[in-house]
């Protein structure tokens, strides 16, 4: 059996586990910042749910690249490499699709403000006063209002206000109207406020070039190398135990999902008996099913009927627990066309839809199989609506449920939106328990997503690099001899 | 560092970050993200950037200090107080 931990060293500054965004990045910053890093994924590649599979035929599936804020392109230049951030592109079409209404928006303020005053004939006074605040809203704001109380007070009985404004970012991260207003107002002034973006190239090739740039910044990588335990002593983390081996760390960043690392990989004896409490209480946020489609070679479709993401329901009302329900009434297609990878001459769509764990874990395995064509089927006949002659045009066909989710990024209950609001703090306090550990991961809304995992990265690997500054602290220099020192 | 130099550090930090905007007419007393566009990853970029230069340590319950640049200055002026100029 081949060993993939051959050549690792028994010592680094700083091991990441997970290879999600986050832990990506993480890492990164760590190692450009001069630290030994050694960086262990579970799985044989790299991204966590950043991820792609191919199939025969050469068709290659993107998992979660369906739009992401343009605040994608400076965090990738400032923390990966300006070839990153220049392959970011705005898509253009976003649609909804409902018994409410049906339009198109390029997903920016002026846009929403121009449907909002026009189509919807909300006063103009109240769709400004509505983006100020929740432009305003920050972490130091009150928890207690919920997104249903802030829709209410400015759109008081528009239900068809709330869809639109509320939809979108229910399928970006999983939230619903009872939870804290900040969490949707930071989210939405991040993300609806200049466009949804995406990467051009798809997931593999950024993958791919932020693998290059870690192996540039002289991490150790390894795939297939999976974290047993997290060894703490007296209060301290000492490294881990990865494929049956220990590997000693001054610092540990666990970028797996939050209460899989305080609760199995560490264990609650570590922890104060109140933070364990805390752990159990932070509720995981929902999972997910998806239907993967790819039209034959050269096969095209109808963009102005499918946009580049597509929120479609036959649902009357907008309801945030029927998103979840077996009984699917809404999709959100994400439409690739050729030009997602240049010199491609495919078409590839996505359907998603949130999903529980629970309704699929209990399946026996043929119920399971019958479960999935299922999904297939009514997914096929639900795209007709925008593509009429899918089936005749489609290549290939596959799904996916909360059951792959787990099975492939190990996350409790497949959860593929990380933790509720509740998880941030809970992550944040991870190393007031354990000296030298941090947690970062999709956790609370705000950290979630592709822009959230990464900048979560960035904060926690800034706490590291305090944390390792204060360690080993440095002999203050005389001023002439610091000036020289310190980089200009 | 006297004020003057923390201020005109912090200046160039926030050039760093933010290359398009012109920080020649800033107010001081009012918040930073009234006058240019920063958001939250900016100012921990301040952060970083802070405890790089000249190894201050700024712990996230403080984060609120650095709203405006009046308040910035008078929170780094105690921990800066005594180094040299970078």
């Amino acid at each position: 059996m081949k060993d993939f931990l051959k050549g690792v060293r028994d010592n680094y500054d700083v091991i990441v586990i997970g290879s999600g965004l986050a832990g990506l990045t993480a890492a990164n910053t760590l190692a450009k910042a001069g630290y030994s890093v050694l960086l262990l994924e579970q799985h044989y590649q790299l991204g966590g749910m950043a991820t792609w599979f191919k199939r025969r035929g050469g068709h290659i599936f993107d998992i979660s690249l369906h739009g992401f804020p343009v605040g994608m392109i400076k965090s990738c230049r400032r923390y990966w490499t300006s070839e990153i951030a220049d392959a970011i592109v705005q898509l253009r079409h976003i649609r909804f699709d409902n018994p409410m209404f049906s339009l198109e928006t390029t997903f920016d303020r002026e846009d929403f403000t121009r449907l909002l005053t026009g189509r919807f004939g909300v006063p103009h006074a109240t769709v400004q006063a509505f983006f100020d605040t929740a432009r305003a809203m920050n972490f130091y704001d009150d928890q207690a209002t919920t997104v249903g109380e802030l829709f209410s007070r400015f759109f008081p009985g528009r239900e068809d206000v709330v869809r639109l404004l509320m939809e979108p970012i229910t399928y970006a991260n999983g939230s619903t109207l009872e939870d804290p207003a900040i969490a949707y107002g930071i989210v939405f002034s991040n993300f609806m406020s200049k466009g949804v973006y995406t990467f051009q190239g798809g997931t593999d090739r950024l993958v791919g070039l932020m693998k290059q740039e870690l192996l540039r910044n002289g991490v150790d990588l390894r795939i297939r190398a999976s974290v047993e335990r997290i060894l703490v002593e007296r209060g301290r983390v000492l490294g881990v135990t990865a494929n049956g081996r220990q590997i000693r760390a001054r610092a540990v960043v666990s970028n797996a999902n939050l209460k899989l690392t305080i609760l199995q990989l560490v264990g609650p004896e570590h922890f104060d008996p109140a933070f364990v409490e805390k752990t159990r209480a932070v509720r995981l946020n929902n999972s997910s099913c998806q239907v993967y489609m790819a039209l034959r070679p050269g096969e095209t479709i109808d963009e102005n009927a499918c946009g580049d993401l597509l929120f479609s329901s036959t649902a009357p009302l907008f309801r945030t627990e029927l998103l979840l329900s077996r009984q699917i009434t809404s999709r959100t297609y994400s439409f690739y066309y050729p030009r997602t990878r240049p010199g491609s001459n495919r078409t590839l769509i996505v359907s998603s839809t949130n999903a529980r764990y629970q309704d699929w874990a209990g399946l026996s395995d043929a119920d399971y199989q019958a479960s999935k064509q299922e999904l297939i089927e009514s997914t096929l006949d639900a795209v007709a609506k925008y593509v009429p002659d899918i089936r005749v045009k489609l290549a290939h066909v596959e799904a996916s449920t909360p059951r792959t989710f787990q099975f492939y990024t190990r996350h409790l209950e497949g959860a593929s939106f990380g933790t509720k609001f509740e998880g941030l703090a809970v992550s944040r306090a991870v190393p007031e328990q354990v000296a030298g550990l941090y947690h970062a991961g999709s956790v609370g809304i705000i950290m979630s997503g592709w822009l959230g995992a990464v900048n979560y990265g960035v904060i926690v690997a800034n706490d590291v690099d305090a944390y390792l500054l204060k360690q080993q602290p440095v002999a203050p220099l005389p001023p002439d001899d610091a000036r020289e020192a310190l980089p200009a | 560092m006297t004020a003057a130099e923390i201020r005109a550090a912090v200046i160039e930090i926030l050039k760093t970050i933010s290359p398009d905007s012109d920080f020649s007419e800033l107010d001081d007393e009012r918040p930073f993200r009234e006058q240019v566009e920063l958001d939250s990853m900016d100012f921990l970029d301040i952060v970083l950037q802070l405890r790089k230069l000249y190894r201050i340590h700024i712990p996230e319950e403080d984060y609120p200090a650095l709203q405006s640049m009046a308040s910035t200055v008078a929170y780094l002026e105690p921990k800066m107080r005594d180094l040299q100029k970078v």
